[in-house]
């Protein structure tokens, strides 16, 4: 897929609870939740950004709790994809279990600013700063990783190989 | 050429040999979720179409973050969980049993067994052997359905403690100096393995402190050998047939060994609003922090041996007119033993509130969301911002001595001077 938006930038440890507030977390309609998106990193958020916007930030994003509901929150904002220098373990495996499509990339995170116009190609994982016209290549994605976006996400794919075997 | 302790577990898992960087399809032991990421897990579920838990007796639904609910819409989804526990025959862990770390330890997790729970701290369990990491709801439901689950083997750190540590210096002053020390993404992707004398001689209840925090390392697991200690802690928890030693292998290969001497280090505690912003508690910075909530509880520090610590600083004295101090035995078991043995009334007595087992205030939904600008000490183990409930809070952590005299004092203050 090939996405392009304008970059939101975010520092290091973009927390769980920064993506998505506990306190909201009385619900799982997507819908909901992305009503408070980013609200504890960058209050206006949701006012500012558009559909199709991209999130960009440095180091260990998405650290803290295992809910999937941060995931879903961003999905459902309208957040086209997230690049970030590394992401916490248990976000990056949610992120492809809900079909959040991430990238790492470490020299964008560093050098993307907030207002750049990006274009991303996900199967690739080109990264292009239209602003600055940069272009930085994303980590690839492990294959059985891919496997899983190949097939839409884990229930997806859990349900064809039910089907196969 | 060895295997390190998470090699050998996942190994025996997924019926082949496999070495750190290696994919499998591992058998999964036991599930859990909890309240906040259960009803996601229990929908997910239905959407497979998959009638029923592949193994019910190992499979716990716990309702502990927000329990009794504050709210409607958990009250709900609580009944949501209830009703899928007696459909499946799954187990149900309801509100007062205590938080789904503690419980799976005392009830349901053995050594060398495979855990998948929804919730970051589920890598509490590699305390005593096991293989236990967090994940997100949909990777649970599809564990709890199938009993399978997908795993990258880890690499490995491993961080060799040797030397006693002094009094007033605690398992939680060790895993936060640790945290400061390779930062909170320092072990991202990778096992944690703690060993050495000084975690040879900590007691099941102690190491369960290290390896609950080895996520804020960014760790998918902190696994520690099952001995002796282990055996005992089975032993008293009533099953001990479940009880195996297991240990990593002399020549296993580590991707980095970090050698610390236990004797160097002094309590600590996190300043906002990361984990790895610690400090020793005789810096600088430490001096004249007024603190408005002292909270004593949660999967990191609310068990027995905490309570007694703490109650032993506060036994015959009053907390600090300008500080509230919270007390949340971690399960059910917990409070009982607390109230036989006079805990309960000692914290009463000093001025405490006394809540229900379970997460309490760590989770921010209820008991005890902080005012604008307050400071809370916890001896939980996040302290992000937002996460008692108010973005305009500040969180603190350290040991349940470091709490129990910051709540006489009034401000942060060194527990040395009170044991």
């Amino acid at each position: 897929m090939i996405y392009q938006g304008k970059a939101w930038k975010f520092g290091d440890d973009v927390d769980t609870d920064a993506i998505i507030p506990a306190r909201y977390l009385n619900t799982s309609d997507p819908k909901e939740l992305a009503k408070h998106c980013m609200e504890d990193a960058d209050p206006e958020f949701m006012q500012k950004m558009r559909v199709g916007d991209i999130i960009v930030a440095d180091k260990n994003f998405g650290c803290g709790s295992s809910r999937e509901h941060a995931p879903m929150a961003i999905k459902a904002a309208g957040i086209a994809c997230v690049v970030a220098a590394t992401f916490a373990r248990i976000f990056y495996r949610n992120a492809f279990n809900t079909g959040l499509p991430i990238l790492e990339a470490g020299e964008a995170a560093a050098e993307i600013k907030s207002g750049d116009e990006l274009r991303i190609d996900t199967m690739t994982g080109r990264i292009e700063n239209l602003t600055t016209g940069k272009t930085y290549q994303a980590k690839p994605i492990p294959p059985f990783m891919q496997e899983l976006i190949d097939d839409g996400g884990l229930m997806a794919h859990i349900s064809k190989k039910s089907k196969t075997s | 050429m060895g295997q390190t302790l998470v090699e050998k577990i996942l190994s025996a898992h997924a019926g082949q040999k496999l070495r750190a960087g290696d994919m499998a399809v591992c058998e999964v032991d036991v599930c859990l979720t909890q309240d906040g990421t259960g009803p996601l897990a229990v929908r997910q579920i239905e959407k497979l179409g998959i009638e029923g838990v592949k193994n019910p007796q190992k499979t716990v639904l716990f309702i502990d973050h927000a329990a009794p609910s504050p709210r409607k819409e958990l009250a709900n989804d609580h009944m949501l969980l209830r009703a899928f526990a007696e459909k499946t025959g799954s187990q149900l862990s309801d509100i007062g049993d205590g938080v789904c770390h503690q419980v799976i330890m005392e009830k349901y997790l053995n050594p060398g067994e495979l855990l998948i729970g929804a919730d970051s701290h589920t890598c509490t369990g590699g305390a005593i052997g096991a293989f236990a990491t967090g994940m997100g709801s949909t990777d649970v439901a599809v564990g709890m359905a199938l009993g399978k689950t997908w795993l990258r083997v880890p690499e490995t750190l491993k961080f060799v403690i040797s030397g006693s540590l002094a009094p007033g210096v605690y398992s939680k002053d060790v895993i936060l100096h640790i945290i400061g020390m390779i930062g909170a993404d320092g072990a991202t992707y990778k096992a944690m393995e703690f060993a050495g004398e000084t975690v040879e001689k900590m007691t099941v209840p102690e190491r369960m402190v290290l390896s609950n925090m080895a996520v804020e390392a960014g760790a998918k697991c902190g696994l520690i050998a099952s001995d002796g200690m282990t055996e005992a802690f089975m032993t008293e928890m009533g099953r001990r047939e479940f009880f195996k030693s297991l240990r990593a292998d002399d020549d296993a290969v580590y991707e980095r060994v970090y050698e610390l001497d236990a004797a160097a280090i002094v309590p600590t505690v996190s300043f906002p609003h990361t984990v790895d912003n610690t400090r020793p508690i005789d810096h600088e910075d430490c001096r004249e922090v007024s603190i408005q909530q002292v909270f004593i509880g949660t999967c990191t520090n609310g068990r027995i041996e905490d309570l007694r610590i703490a109650a032993a600083i506060l036994k015959g004295r009053k907390i600090h007119h300008g500080t509230r101090l919270i007390v949340t035995p971690a399960s059910r078991r917990v409070y009982g033993q607390a109230l036989r043995e006079g805990l309960l009334e000692i914290f009463n007595d000093a001025g405490a509130s006394i809540n229900t087992p379970g997460c309490g205030a760590c989770v921010g939904v209820h008991q005890g969301i902080l005012g604008d600008g307050e400071r809370c000490l916890a001896t939980q183990n996040r302290n992000f911002q937002g996460r008692m409930g108010n973005v305009k809070g500040f969180i603190y952590l350290g040991s349940p001595a470091t709490a129990a005299a910051t709540a006489l004092a009034g401000k942060l203050v060194d527990p040395r001077n009170y044991v």
